[in-house]
């Protein structure tokens, strides 16, 4: 499930493999998948589900040059300006390669057995291509419709010249070189968001900037206070699962 | 394959563990038989998966799917009408069924809703009414009323702890509730929830339009509440990470927040998680189950045998079960003639977004059933002569969230992305909300579920095949009710609404809801239906289908509040008449 969760063994998240633990324990040898929690208390010390935060700093999914341009083209997406940094400066091209090379990149979750005919716009994902493969082969396919097109790669074009080609993949005008078109830009606008907007704790969002930017306080849980005051602003700095500048304790 | 291994019998097996199987757990342990459930997911609760620490993650719960089925183990195909071929459901969109103990009742809304009296009679009112409908609708009436309803509607609303205020209430319209619902004994047990702005300034804006607005009946907690069975919920913190998230803080209505604590505790009550029902195993003559068939989590396949077998595994579940297990004449859309996959339905939703120039809305101060509906243009609640299409739909705005990578409202004609989206995003993001409409669908001759002829699950069975279009009637109506929300969003005086209506192919990509209905419907007769008035199965008189598979078309409410009457309804004559004399009840 959660690709910070575990190394390599796609086979059981954490919660599946406890309980498949408890089936071999069992004292009787039928399949008594039944767990600790039965007719005991219900609230366990130290089992709390957790996601591990990302850390590091190099990439680990993009190459060099597959950074460089995503690197350019999540800045497309969401330019830095005047109202706050890009997307890229905010760690989503980070957060775009520690998600590619974790469970969602390898469509863990996903059914991915074939035939594979091309589908209809209504059916939704009919590639066989994981999301990595997806982003690996359209960044060299874009790269190559640069060079084409511009003589030069992405990530070397002018601002202006970037955001003709962004247009024109939406536009679905790039060959992707066997990358269904749509698919691909529908997942980068939405990756991209999800960086730009999820919990610090995935490696985007760098300091909560996008939450301050439009005013969400982020992983708090109790608005009580502030349900009728219709029309206020609610002036509460935000907070991600790992907590926030308003938890440092008083000089 | 391995070998199966016989284990020894029960009296009563629940196939998932889930809301409908909770319930019936805890009503079926009270007769003192030995009950088990078999659940394929993990054991949840709220302490370790989604306590207030971690529960507010919107990558983990929504997109990256953390308390949903995983269609790498279970999905289905779908195709729009039977000349197209069926692709499986690579990932999850449209509907989000869940694995593990609460099922679907860890994170849904709460949006808990009695249908109303003439929903159960499609059919036979529509007709009276308005003449035939065109034969292209295979509507049938549900062979049970309201009436027979009512007293497990409040049941599972008192359960619940549901929040509300009555509208009817033993034929006196009260002021401030819904005044088109069916007649109700008593008062909800919790007060409506406290209104944000968006809903108040929707409310004003009905009003004045002449209709008739009122708080929608929700299981998050308006006050802290004792349940019947002693259990207690906390009140609501308006926490905004309800829909699609496990409440961390024991203020939404679940299996885990209402029953379990009772249940589990039980010694005739047994769950085995990581336990995948393969089918239902009967005997030679076809009319009896024995028990069914599961694998473990390593792959062991185990015969539990059982006197009384009731599925629980969710509407579509269900459906497959039984196609799987060889039960019940499969439905076959050239003669309408079958039964099992007949009338699957869905919902038919629209919006209009609505943005204020200097309004403050704050969208993340919310909770999954916190909004203010009307009912004027629902069901049979309007004259539809004139229109081309019946029934209907509520239309409400919800505050259920304003996270941010789902919620982030821009107006018309917003570039999707660079410079100007992320202005609009950020100019927009505290001063919008939207209006939905919730229509129903009508059962159609060729929506219909069966077995796929090419594509296995991991454990080699064939998949589900879903057929599934919207119809002329559920376009017209959705049209017509996304005018009338219209017409509400302007007259909340904003700078400017955005119509998101519906047209194209029903596609299975955006989420519309998990309002998955039909494909075992209840009826008067084996000809025309799957399960009889008490749910259970015409052909196998030990086995009993719950869920929203029962409805032979659907309304336009949310499901849960009918699904858990029906299942008290059924719960009760098991234990008041099958149990005494097992056999055909009806
Ligand atoms: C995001 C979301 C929001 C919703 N909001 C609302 C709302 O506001 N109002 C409303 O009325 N309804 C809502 N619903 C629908 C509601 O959750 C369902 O109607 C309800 O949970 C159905 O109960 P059930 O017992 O039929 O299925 P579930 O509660 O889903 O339980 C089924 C269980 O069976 C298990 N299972 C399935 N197959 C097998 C098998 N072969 N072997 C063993 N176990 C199996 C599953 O893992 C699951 O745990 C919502 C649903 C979702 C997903
Ligand atoms: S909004 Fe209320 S009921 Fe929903 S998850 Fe938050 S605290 Fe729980």
């Amino acid at each position: 499930m959660m690709s910070t969760k575990k190394s390599g063994n796609h086979n059981f998240n954490r919660r599946e493999f406890l309980g498949a633990m408890v089936v071999t324990s069992s004292a009787t040898g039928i399949a008594s998948a039944v767990q600790a929690f039965d007719k005991k208390e219900m609230w366990q010390p130290d089992r709390a589900d957790v996601v591990t935060p990302v850390r590091g700093d190099k990439y680990i999914f993009f190459t060099d040059d597959e950074a460089a341009l995503m690197e350019k083209l999540v800045d497309c997406i969401i330019p830095p300006d005047e109202l706050g940094p890009g997307a890229h400066q905010m760690g989503v091209t980070f957060f775009l390669d520690r998600q590619l090379a974790g469970d969602y990149g390898h469509a863990y979750s996903w059914y991915m057995q074939g035939p594979w005919p091309e589908g209809l716009p209504s059916q939704g994902y009919q590639t066989r291509l994981t999301p990595a493969m997806l982003y690996r082969s359209a960044i060299a396919a874009i790269d190559k419709y640069c060079v084409n097109t511009y003589k030069n790669k992405f990530s070397t074009l002018s601002i202006s010249e970037q955001n003709d080609v962004v247009s024109a993949l939406e536009n679905q005008q790039v060959d992707l070189d066997g990358v269904p078109r749509k698919t691909f830009f529908d997942r980068l606008l939405q990756n991209v968001t999800e960086g730009y907007f999820s919990d610090p704790i995935y490696g985007g969002n760098r300091n909560m900037t996008a939450w301050k930017m439009i005013g969400f306080p982020g992983a708090r849980y109790n608005y009580r206070a502030y349900v009728t005051k219709h029309g206020e602003k609610i002036s509460l700095a935000p907070v991600g699962i790992m907590g926030g500048p308003s938890w440092k304790a008083k000089a | 394959m391995s070998t199966v291994t016989k284990l020894p019998s029960v009296d009563v097996l629940l196939v998932g563990f889930g809301w409908t199987a909770a319930m019936l757990g805890q009503e079926l342990t009270e007769t003192g038989l030995k009950v088990l459930a078999l659940e394929r997911g993990a054991w949840r609760d709220t302490s370790t998966d989604f306590a207030v620490t971690f529960a507010q993650d919107e990558l983990r719960y929504y997109w990256r799917g953390a308390l949903y089925e995983q269609p790498s183990q279970s999905t289905l195909t779908f195709r729009n009408n039977p000349n197209q071929t069926a692709l499986p459901m690579r990932h999850l969109g449209s509907f989000l069924p869940a694995t593990g103990v609460g099922g679907a009742g860890i994170h849904w809304n709460g949006q808990c809703w009695r249908f109303l009296p003439s929903d159960f009679v499609a059919r036979s009112h529509n007709e009276q009414r308005y003449g035939r409908l065109a034969a292209e609708y295979s509507v049938q009436d549900w062979d049970i009323s309201y009436e027979e309803l009512e007293p497990y509607y409040d049941k599972f609303e008192y359960l619940c702890g549901i929040s509300g205020q009555a509208g009817n209430l033993q034929g006196r319209i009260q002021k401030g509730g819904n005044p088109f619902e069916g007649t109700r004994q008593r008062e909800y047990p919790n007060p409506p929830l406290d209104m944000t702005y968006g809903p108040e300034l929707f409310r004003g804006a009905a009003e004045r339009l002449g209709l008739h607005p009122f708080a929608c009946p929700a299981a998050n907690m308006s006050r802290a509440y004792v349940n019947p069975l002693g259990v207690e919920l906390a009140p609501c913190t308006y926490c905004g990470f309800c829909e699609k998230y496990g409440c961390g803080n024991y203020s939404k209505s679940s299996p885990q927040t209402t029953i379990l604590p009772v249940l589990m505790r039980k010694s005739n009550f047994e769950l085995r998680t990581h336990a995948n029902v393969m089918k239902v195993l009967k005997d030679s003559t076809g009319k009896r189950a024995t028990g069914v068939l599961y694998v473990d989590a390593q792959g062991r396949e185990w015969e539990q045998p059982a006197d009384l077998v009731i599925l629980c595994a969710y509407a579509q579940h269900n459906v497959h079960l039984l196609l799987l297990s060889d039960i019940g004449k499969p439905y076959d859309p050239v003669s309408g003639k079958g039964v099992i996959g007949k009338n699957y339905a869905y919902q038919i939703v629209s919006s209009v977004d609505v943005f204020f120039k200097d309004k403050i809305l704050n969208p993340f101060v919310g909770a999954g059933a916190l909004g203010v509906a009307i009912d004027d243009f629902n069901g049979d609640n309007f004259d539809h002569k004139g229109l081309n299409f019946i029934g209907g739909g509520y239309i409400a705005l919800w505050n259920t969230n304003g996270r941010p990578i789902e919620t982030h409202l821009v107006p018309e004609g917003t570039p999707k992305w660079g410079a100007k989206w992320k202005r609009a995003v950020i100019d927009n993001y505290l001063s919008s909300c939207s209006i939905s409409t919730h229509g129903g669908v009508l059962a159609h001759r060729e929506n219909y579920l069966d077995l796929d002829p090419t594509y296995t699950d991991v454990y080699g069975r064939p998949m589900l095949r879903m057929t599934f279009d919207f119809h002329d009637n559920e376009r017209r109506l959705s049209n017509y009710l996304t005018d009338r929300a219209a017409e509400i969003g302007r007259a909340m005086q904003p700078r400017e609404i955005k119509i998101n209506g519906r047209d194209g192919a029903y596609s299975i990509i955006p989420y519309q809801t998990t309002h998955n209905t039909g494909g075992a419907i209840m009826g008067n007769h084996p000809e025309n239906s799957a399960v009889n008035r008490y749910l259970q199965s015409w052909d196998v008189s030990n086995l009993f289908v719950m869920g929203a598979c029962a409805f032979p078309q659907n309304a336009g409410y949310n499901p849960t509040g009918t699904v858990a009457a029906l299942t008290y309804h059924a719960a009760d004559v098991i234990k008041n008449r099958y149990l005494k004399r097992p056999g055909p009840l009806a």
